[in-house]
């Protein structure tokens, strides 16, 4: 059943027990928000010099968007941001690739657990659901580094 | 059987259902379509389909220009989409039929008319602007924009925690300063059907203007904007079978005469020069530019389909489906309504929530099971933010919709709980 490409067992183990949740001190704060549906998340994330300490978040939403929250705190605290910053493209590469690309090893290596998001890039609607707290890393790592303006929304 | 269905007020959907190409699709492979979304968008009969084809292999051509058979006959069909929607809702003259080209653009142009307009109508910054917490974003937005450019103050009615209006207050929320008071007459989030009467005998008394937005009505019930005694009354053609990109706006013929237009172009004037311009009469004053003339014919064919069955019918279907919905809805676990949980003063939009599982995930299992439905906060955020709520998931009925399509919502959102339980 194609649902089970979206709802993979790891996205759901993230949703119903994430990692990383909850507001700490943090060198920035941004809150997106996905306003076709409502989803939202707040999230700080903390500095050591080019390495990322914390990224701390509350939100509500859907299981992916929730889940993908998870995974990338599980993916990016202890990591240099050069790093991070590939992390990122790569899952942004997969979440646009309209379910085309299928993960090779490399990506595995890459993504780890954000690999079974593969097939929610296929659900158009639900794309943004898996890229908000991406995003809102993005932008809030850039207010953290003094890279650009507040910003509230995206 | 027949009698059974006519006794609950059930129409013929057997019957309707063949004049809607759509409603046979299979959807993911082998699944049968079940529409729930019709507070979103309702489905286009084939007579509609046919109407709008026929227009444009025979009769194409810009209206109320050229002297050429194309022209007057694409002029008489639009002008004749304009008589049969003032008969639908009973307006006492044609020329008080606006086509716009949506609910929006209608509730915008009212705005727009206002914040132009001489006195007694001006909104500027000594009068006040009343809506409700339960608009859809089109009659919100609108009021804020004039709020913030007039500097007049936009004031609302709260919610009981039932959904419905909180009038109690009324004689404070609206007062002398009052210049207009605009509310939805069916929410599309909560189903809620507001009382008229006493919001517009309340607005009179201080000689506020009284706009209704009738969007999620005027498909579904008989609309009088007589009955009404509003000034203004908005609605749109796609919820109603008509096609996209049509809308109407229908307002009192001496104000209509006393506003001013906002857009400017052709079709809106009656002489310009280089220093100025005067109007032509209303409509055409507030039709700048060529309009939607294959959607007017749309909606035209749109209100005939639906007068043939009689609105007073279509009503008494969508209540007896609703009530077997509500029944139906609360038997489910951990299910809550969002919105009056009765049958009673309500429309056939029902949004609930399901314990904690995101409206976003109910509406993906459903949809995987082919049934339709929105999820989301039904731009209406401010009604989600006043139930404590991010999003709910929706179903809305419709007349072709059936007790069958309730009871598969019913399966379906079970499917949801074992998926996520």
């Amino acid at each position: 059943m194609k649902l089970d490409s979206m709802y993979q067992d790891v996205i759901l183990d993230h949703y119903k027990h994430p990692h990383g949740r909850g507001l700490r001190d943090g060198d920035a704060e941004v809150h997106h928000v996905n306003p076709t549906c409502g989803d939202e998340i707040t999230l700080r994330v903390r500095y050591d010099g080019s390495r990322i300490a914390d990224v701390s978040y509350e939100g509500q939403g859907c299981s992916i968007s929730q889940a993908s929250a998870s995974v990338l705190n599980d993916l990016l605290v202890g990591k240099d941001l050069a790093e991070a910053q590939k992390i990122q493209g790569t899952f942004l590469e997969l979440m646009q690739s309209k379910g085309q690309v299928e993960p090779d090893d490399a990506m595995e290596e890459v993504l780890e657990d954000a690999v079974a998001f593969a097939g929610v890039s296929k659900y158009p609607a639900r794309v943004k659901c898996a890229l908000l707290s991406w995003m809102a890393w993005k932008d809030a790592t850039a207010q953290a580094l003094g890279e650009s303006p507040r910003k509230e929304t995206a | 059987m027949t009698q059974t269905r006519e006794a609950h007020g059930l129409l013929d959907t057997e019957a309707i259902r063949k004049d809607f190409p759509v409603l046979d699709r299979l959807v993911h492979d082998d699944r049968k379509l079940v529409y729930l979304d019709n507070a979103a968008t309702s489905q286009t009969p084939r007579q509609v389909l046919d109407a709008i084809t026929e227009y444009y292999e025979r009769h194409n051509a810009n209206v109320h220009r050229g002297v050429h058979v194309l022209a007057e006959e694409a002029t008489a069909l639009y002008e004749g989409a304009r008589d049969k929607i003032a008969s639908f809702i009973n307006a006492p003259s044609r020329d008080e039929v606006i086509f716009t080209k949506n609910a929006s653009e209608s509730l915008n142009l009212v705005a727009n008319m206002l914040g132009w307009a001489d006195e007694p109508y001006r909104v500027d910054s000594d009068t006040e602007i009343v809506i409700t917490e339960m608009e859809h974003h089109s009659n919100i937005v609108p009021w804020q924009l004039l709020a913030q450019r007039t500097g007049a103050k936009l004031k609302w009615f709260g919610l009981t925690d039932e959904g419905r209006l909180d009038l109690s207050n009324i004689d404070e929320v609206i007062t002398e300063k009052t210049k207009i008071v605009s509310f939805v007459l069916i929410s599309n989030i909560l189903g809620t059907h507001n009382p008229v009467e006493e919001i517009v005998r309340r607005a009179q008394e201080v000689g506020a203007l009284v706009m209704i937005d009738a969007s999620q009505a005027a498909p579904h019930m008989p609309l009088d904007v007589q009955a009404l005694q509003a000034d203004f009354v908005a609605f749109t053609g796609h919820k109603m079978l008509g096609p996209t990109g049509i809308g109407v706006l229908w307002g009192r013929q001496e104000l209509l005469e006393d506003l001013p237009p906002f857009l400017g172009g052709g079709e809106m004037i009656e002489t310009v020069s280089m220093n100025s311009s005067t109007y032509a009469p209303a409509p055409h004053k507030f039709e700048a530019g060529t309009p939607p003339i294959s959607e007017a014919v749309g909606l035209g064919a749109a209100v005939d389909y639906l007068s043939a069955i009689g609105m007073d019918k279509v009503l008494a279907h969508e209540k007896a489906i609703t009530s077997y919905a509500v029944e139906r809805l609360l038997q489910v676990p951990d299910l809550r309504i969002i919105g009056p949980a009765t049958a009673e003063e309500r429309g056939a939009a029902i949004s609930f929530t399901l314990g904690d599982i995101h409206p976003h995930d109910v509406g993906q299992v459903l949809d995987e099971q082919g049934i339709a439905v929105r999820v989301g906060h039904h731009c209406a955020r401010p009604v989600c933010l006043r139930y404590g709520i991010p999003a709910t998931t929706r179903a809305s009925f419709y007349l072709y919709s059936t007790p069958a399509e309730v009871d598969a919502l019913v399966d379906g959102l079970e499917h949801v709980r074992d998926f996520f339980g």
